[in-house]
């Protein structure tokens, strides 16, 4: 595995010259000059799944420090025990996330933050083993392929009756359970489930899209078990549990929306039928497509009359303390946005320093090598230890650099999952307003509706005996105003309910990213500190060794 | 200061170049240098004399050297650079003004080089002086008469091979000398990729160090929209971290002033090397030319003489020159041979010795580096302790 940028340094004949150096110093299984992966997060994060299972025995062989690389060849520099790398009193967090183990080295636990709710509360869902399968149809040509992933469940939740399942689900099903959340948990941070990136699928190899879906389902599902109220709905369940096809209801394509708004559009308009045409209850479900064209266009002309500062509705969104959180929100993303993506170059670079420091120790061992083999003086026996001695330190600093960056990318993960959380605030938010607006149209609506029935009521009283048909068109009034009377009621209740929602939310949210950046920086510098302390000893051994060329003391 | 012509005195000489300064304009400027020499030799003008001195004067003293001296591994030169003289930047100046001073001052330490004329002229020799003498030393049109000869015999000596049919390797062969020349090919290659390296090292330097102050200055402005204790934890976290980077600026400089850079210098003394050795093909053909020569005129003379031709005192004459010129050539190869000798445990000592203070400083560097980064660091952690446990 080597990367391209280093192929003009390493003709093969010093390779082999060197090769038993280099297999010795097999730095990440022989990953030495470094992967020509594009993005530094996945170098670093195959470095840590080569190095860093913690579970299993680190994959080199240990000896005492000071072996020789050079006369040793089944030997090589002791790496540090992991234990020795989580060092301090102050790390009890990854501690306990070792604890947890990782059976998928790539996608950490949820958040990197201690348990809130106590510990015997346990959700593990994993998703492993992609598998092609096909649509059964009746057609000659067959049906189309398409991925299922094996989606396992671990947990001793009391709501979730066993403890262990497994089922086989598509990406679809994936997009349907969020759709059925959206709906369920207005108001709520939903985590944003993963993208359905039509053109990756085309473009990407089909090994490493699966792969790459494989890790975002697993995050997502981890996600969702993690929050605390969407972890017990029903959705959820049903669809870690139900073996077979997924009974929820599919989100309906557009074509058939369309014909269900077709029908209903008559009715609304001419306001026929003392039963209303919508049910009172998809007040509650925001304006869709096909399903609601007439609605859809009135909230429409209620949020330009809104902006136009046209006729007041009763409720206007005059809370400022929502308008302010509003905008913090924005501003924080765009914050971890620019955070998340210094923390990238940050990974890189301390990758691209551990494997440049290991380079030039692997050029010195080969140094050392030709200065023996060549010496004919004394001088050159010692220059060849001194070169031993500096590359000896450089090839560990090296290692303790790689092992440094793979515990940073762990850390300040945290900023890359917030994005994720900052998409779901902004969903809770968007729930809100939309709420809003159903109301303010309702109420609009209501307003124009009693406006008419005045004017009736007014020219129909100067009638004595009335018009029937008036009369007749006074009691239709009535009666639409009374149903959108309750239809206003029932949205001004879900309003409400999603105000609570998203303040109780929000509060949870911030409570939580306070403990986890927190987390996140106390690791960070914990790691830091930790690393830079061995990095230190590694030289000063070497300048203990080299002590003799001590120049400072005399006068330049 | 001992008086120079008191008998405990030592004899010293040493040279140093300082005050680096600009002058010129554009394509025209150029770094002028303060060689100040102090010494009690008697050849030279007093104890202590101060010139001025530009790096192409230091070139034509390199180029008098490898003429006079030949055998021995005259001191290398930084590369001209055509490019980063338009930069001009503190640090390449700084730079160059240490590796000037390093190779006057291994000319002055070194046992024959130190009593060269032309040392001194470049010591001592007034600004006017110097910039004649530099002007002289260009081009072929300056090539003295032996030169020509040399270079008429390259030609003869071509001529009668092909002539004779014969594809004589006028190499030495022996041994050793292979030995060293494959020591020297190789060791150039070894030193470079190392050097490449240790460059690349300073770069990575730079690059953590530049991460890291973006890194600080982006989790300041996230720690702005945090509350606290969140947001003050951020802010000092970025604080940090653009303190971490200052020291990684630091320490790249010095990596590259004192540890990229004399790994250039021993690339550079290898080449310099492969140039003696060159000389010393050269010299040793002409040697093994000269003697087979010398040997068919003895032969020539020898036979007229039997014949008592009266083209034997010609002959005489002519064979006696090349005799003559024979010996030289010999003389001069065997000079060559016995510097190189002496030159080559010189050369692996003082490496050993200049390597190992490389070796050493960057040790230190790295340890001194490493402890600053931890105790900067360090120092969050009773803040990070107390607010998460708050």
């Amino acid at each position: 595995m080597m990367g391209s940028e280093n192929a003009d340094g390493f003709e093969e004949t010093n390779l082999n010259a060197a090769k038993e150096e280099m297999e010795n110093l097999a730095l990440n299984g022989g990953d030495v000059n470094g992967d020509s992966s594009n993005s530094a997060y996945r170098s670093a994060m195959s470095t840590l799944s080569n190095v860093h299972d913690p579970l299993s025995p680190l994959p080199t062989v240990l000896t005492p420090a000071d072996s020789d690389p050079l006369t040793a060849p089944s030997s090589y520099i002791e790496p540090p025990s992991y234990a020795d790398v989580i060092f301090s009193p102050f790390d009890e967090t990854s501690d306990s996330e070792i604890n947890g183990g990782e059976d998928s080295s790539l996608s950490p636990d949820s958040l990197s933050r201690s348990p809130s709710s106590s510990s015997s509360d346990y959700i593990k869902i994993t998703v492993s083993n992609p598998q092609k399968e096909q649509e059964t149809s009746n057609s000659i040509v067959g049906g189309n392929t398409y991925i299922t992933y094996q989606i396992t469940t671990r947990t001793n939740l009391p709501d979730f009756g066993v403890s262990e399942s497994s089922v086989r689900r598509r990406f679809r099903d994936v997009v349907t359970l969020a759709d059925r959340l959206a709906e369920s948990y207005r108001g709520f941070c939903i985590p944003p489930r993963p993208d359905k990136s039509v053109v990756e699928s085309q473009v990407m190899q089909k090994q490493e899209f699966v792969e790459q879906r494989r890790v975002a389902l697993e995050k997502y599902l981890r996600r969702l078990s993690a929050h605390p109220v969407i972890r017990k709905s029903d959705e959820l369940k049903v669809f870690l549990q139900v073996q077979g096809k997924l009974p929820l209801p599919m989100s309906t394509d557009v074509a058939s929306r369309m014909l269900d708004g077709a029908v209903k559009l008559p009715k609304q308009l001419f306001g026929e039928g003392g039963a209303s045409a919508v049910p009172v209850h998809e007040v509650v479900q925001p304006a869709r497509g096909g399903r609601d064209l007439l609605r859809l266009f009135k909230e429409l002309r209620q949020s330009v009359s809104n902006d136009w500062g046209g006729s007041k509705p009763a409720v206007v969104e005059e809370d400022k303390e929502f308008l302010e959180k509003k905008e913090k929100m924005l501003d924080l993303e765009q914050q971890i946005i620019n955070s998340s993506q210094q923390a990238e170059s940050l990974v890189k670079a301390q990758q691209d320093m551990g494997e440049t420091m290991g380079e030039l120790g692997l050029a010195f061992i080969k140094l050392t090598k030709f200065e023996n083999e060549e010496a004919v003086f004394n001088s050159q026996r010692t220059r060849a230890t001194d070169m031993k001695n500096l590359a000896t330190a450089a090839v560990k600093a090296s290692r303790f650099y790689r092992e440094l960056n793979s515990q940073t990318v762990k850390h300040l993960d945290t900023l890359h999952e917030y994005l994720g959380m900052m998409m779901a605030v902004q969903g809770a938010f968007a729930d809100r307003s939309s709420a809003l607006l159903t109301v303010q149209t309702l109420l609009s609506e209501l307003s124009s509706l009693q406006a008419r029935a005045e004017k009736l009521e007014a020219a129909s009283s100067k009638v004595f005996g009335g018009d029937k048909s008036r009369i007749r068109k006074i009691e239709e009034l009535k009666e639409a105003i009374k149903v959108t009377e309750d239809a206003k009621n029932v949205a001004i209740r879900e309003y409400e309910r999603i105000k609570d929602n998203n303040r109780s939310e929000v509060e949870r949210l911030d409570g939580e990213r306070r403990a986890d950046f927190m987390n996140m920086m106390k690791g960070f510098v914990v790691n830091q500190v930790g690393y830079a302390e061995k990095i230190s000893n590694v030289w000063a051994k070497a300048a203990e060794e080299t002590s003799q060329y001590d120049r400072e003391k005399q006068s330049s | 200061m001992q008086s120079p012509r008191s008998p405990s005195s030592q004899p010293y000489l040493s040279a140093s170049v300082t005050d680096p300064v600009k002058l010129g304009n554009g394509v025209q400027a150029y770094i002028s240098y303060r060689v100040i020499t102090k010494t009690n030799l008697p050849e030279y003008q007093g104890p202590e004399k101060i010139v001025i001195r530009r790096y192409s004067d230091f070139v034509w003293l390199r180029d008098r050297l490898l003429d006079k001296y030949k055998g021995v591994f005259v001191p290398p030169l930084p590369e001209k650079s055509a490019v980063e003289k338009f930069r001009f930047s503190a640090e390449f100046i700084e730079m160059r003004r240490a590796a000037l001073d390093i190779f006057v001052n291994r000319i002055a330490s070194h046992p024959e080089l130190q009593q060269s004329e032309d040392l001194r002229t470049f010591l001592q020799a007034d600004e006017e002086t110097m910039e004649r003498f530099r002007f002289q030393e260009t081009g072929i049109f300056n090539k003295k008469p032996a030169d020509f000869m040399q270079m008429f015999r390259d030609v003869q000596s071509k001529v009668s091979d092909a002539v004779l049919g014969k594809e004589k390797p006028v190499e030495e062969t022996t041994p050793e000398y292979e030995k060293l020349k494959h020591y020297i090919f190789e060791l150039e290659n070894h030193l470079a990729e190392a050097q490449k390296h240790a460059y690349r090292l300073v770069k990575r330097h730079r690059e953590l160090g530049q991460s890291l102050l973006d890194f600080g200055k982006a989790v300041k402005l996230l720690g702005a929209c945090e509350g606290e204790p969140t947001g003050k934890l951020f802010s000092d976290l970025g604080t940090k971290s653009e303190l971490v980077s200052i020291k990684l600026q630091k320490e790249a400089q010095q990596v590259l002033m004192n540890f990229e850079e004399p790994l250039k210098d021993y690339v550079r003394y290898v080449q310099s090397i492969k140039a003696t050795i060159a000389e010393r093909a050269t010299a040793f053909k002409q040697h093994c030319e000269l003697a087979e020569t010398t040997k068919l005129k003895e032969i020539n003379l020898d036979k007229l003489m039997l014949t008592r031709s009266d083209k034997v005192g010609e002959a005489e004459i002519e064979y006696r020159e090349m005799k003559a010129e024979s010996e030289e050539a010999t003389i001069r190869f065997e000079r060559i041979v016995k510097r190189m000798n002496e030159e080559i445990v010189r050369f692996q000592e003082q490496k050993t010795e200049e390597m190992g203070v490389a070796f050493h400083q960057f040790a230190k560097g790295q340890a001194r580096l490493a402890n600053g980064i931890a105790d900067a660091w360090r120092a969050l952690l009773p803040k990070l302790e107390a607010a998460s446990s708050a």
